[in-house]
């Protein structure tokens, strides 16, 4: 398509728009397609965004820290503690090591056992909350040496738990762009099916503008324009619902985990805005693939 | 202007046009006629390329019709008006609107053109029907309307099918009328009729070139038209 063709399908005139006879359920078809689309695609948005707030956080989060679990004889606990704190600061590539208190290991359970705990109660072992630098410890190496002088000490790293965490929130990220995808694959089918519609419906208009000497560009542009314009009408129908259910939904809170970090935050609240747009060019090609291939059948 | 050069048409296994020649110089008035299915309207639509031709050549305009692409054929259409015995009009559009289709999908200036618009649906009488809708027009008023479509670009050729077919002989007189005074404006023009009674009257009015088509062949008619 060369740009003046492009330039006159585009914009053509208000006389241009008119010779097409106004078609009904094509036109309630488009609007709703590309509406109900735009309004999942939102949410298919917020989704895919929002996994990869968490595949982010959770890679950055848990790739420098580390748990070290003293299980000890209870009179021997304080003392493996401390030699095994002694350790961690002298390991280099540890930024930070500090036991955790009794209070935040009740804490953690609290949870699974209520508030209120009382831990002497219970044979709970001593949990030491392990930084490291920009460097990074030798793990390995700091297992041999823990367990050579502090029996007691398993040195948890993450890796076991964090790679699947990440991994499926990478999984659910993709999954939402392929259902962008496929949302706009399915607009574009409906819309196609719309304009054969209306270019089948309008045989005869075609034929008479033919024989006044209309160029098939001039006859698609017409077409083109018209469903152009409802599938961004549409779409931003739909994305201004979407994004009215977008906050309605749960603010992110710790205590709601991932559910309620559906949203939206900051600049991402621009994305919803291209929906539209897409819509449109989805439905630009769609209706001009479609009518060049009409035109051409009816030729 | 247009050649048939020994053009024939096939169509379903049979041959309806065979070896026909005819040549439409400028300025020229031709009528054709033929009983009905004879092939007057095949012969039309190939005149303004609507049918391609199964064997031979049509030349428009000094260019060979068969090198034409869709663009090529849409800019031929515009220096051939054709009035159909069907009319064609756009049901949804205002008869004004309608006259003024070549116009407008040639992206003329409508503001402009308003003049000429006028001017040509006073000469075809219809200022007052302007804004009716075409299935409330007559039958006369929708072949007037049609020929004013036709020629509103102010092409070389005017080519009428069957223009009288469904008016009473005062209208079909009145088309006649104003077809002559077309071609007295240089107009080339040719009116497939089989209203031998219109070919007769028109034969007072203007010198006019009688062709029959009889089994498949084009041939000038006898010295009775």
């Amino acid at each position: 398509m060369s740009g003046g063709t492009l330039r006159n399908v585009l914009f053509g005139d208000a006389q241009a728009d008119r010779v097409v006879p106004p078609s009904g359920f094509t036109a309630r078809l488009t609007l709703f397609a590309s509406g109900a689309m735009a309004f999942l695609a939102v949410f298919a948005l917020a989704l895919s965004l929002a996994s990869g707030r968490l595949a982010d956080r959770w890679a950055s989060e848990l790739a420098r820290s580390a748990t070290l679990r003293i299980t000890a004889p209870e009179d021997q606990v304080a003392a493996q503690t401390a030699a095994a704190l002694t350790i961690l600061r002298q390991t280099p590539g540890v930024d930070r090591a500090r036991a955790l208190s009794a209070g935040e290991q009740a804490a953690l359970l609290a949870p699974w056992f209520g508030p209120g705990l009382d831990l002497a109660a219970l044979p709970v072992p001593q949990l030491i909350e392990v930084t490291e630098d920009e460097q990074g410890y030798d793990a390995a190496g700091l297992r041999l040496r823990l367990s050579a002088e502090v029996p007691g000490a398993v040195l948890d790293d993450h890796t076991r738990w964090r790679k699947p965490l990440v991994e499926a929130a990478n999984s659910l990220r993709r999954l939402g762009w392929i259902s962008i995808l496929l949302i706009g694959g399915a607009m574009a089918a409906m819309i196609s099916l719309a304009a054969n519609a209306a270019l089948a419906a309008n045989a005869q208009v075609i034929e008479v503008l033919r024989l006044v000497g209309a160029r098939d560009s001039y006859i698609a542009g017409a077409f083109v324009r018209r469903f152009t314009l409802r599938a961004l009408i549409g779409s931003a129908v739909g994305i201004a619902l979407g994004l009215g259910g977008v906050l309605l939904l749960p603010a992110a809170s710790d205590e709601g985990g991932f559910l309620t970090g559906l949203g939206f935050r900051g600049l991402g609240w621009l994305w919803p805005l291209l929906i539209p747009l897409l819509g449109a060019s989805v439905a630009f090609a769609a209706t001009w693939a479609a009518a060049r291939r009409r035109l051409t059948e009816l030729s | 202007m247009i050649e048939l050069d020994d053009v024939g048409y096939s169509y379903g296994g049979g041959e309806l046009l065979s070896n026909v020649s005819v040549k439409l110089a400028p300025g020229s008035f031709h009528f054709l006629t033929g009983p009905s299915g004879a092939g007057k309207t095949t012969l039309l639509k190939l005149c303004y390329g609507a049918l391609t031709p199964t064997s031979g050549a049509v030349r428009a305009f000094d260019a060979d019709m068969r090198g034409f692409d869709r663009d090529q054929m849409a800019m031929l259409r515009r220096r051939i008006g054709v009035v159909h015995q069907d009319c064609r009009f756009l049901d949804h559009l205002p008869l004004a609107d309608n006259i003024a289709l070549p116009l407008i999908v040639s992206g003329r200036d409508m503001a402009q053109e308003s003049a000429n618009l006028r001017e040509l649906m006073t000469w075809v009488g219809l200022t007052e029907r302007a804004d009716a809708r075409p299935p409330e027009l007559s039958g006369g008023e929708r072949q007037r309307a049609a020929l004013a479509r036709a020629v509103i670009l102010s092409p070389d050729v005017v080519l009428a099918d069957e223009p009288t077919g469904n008016v009473d002989w005062e209208m079909s007189m009145r088309l006649l009328t104003l077809l002559v005074e077309l071609n007295k404006m240089g107009k080339t023009v040719l009116i497939a009729s089989h209203d031998l009674a219109l070919i007769r009257a028109a034969k007072s009015q203007v010198q006019a070139r009688v062709l029959r088509i009889a089994n498949r062949r084009l041939q000038l008619a006898g010295a009775d038209l």
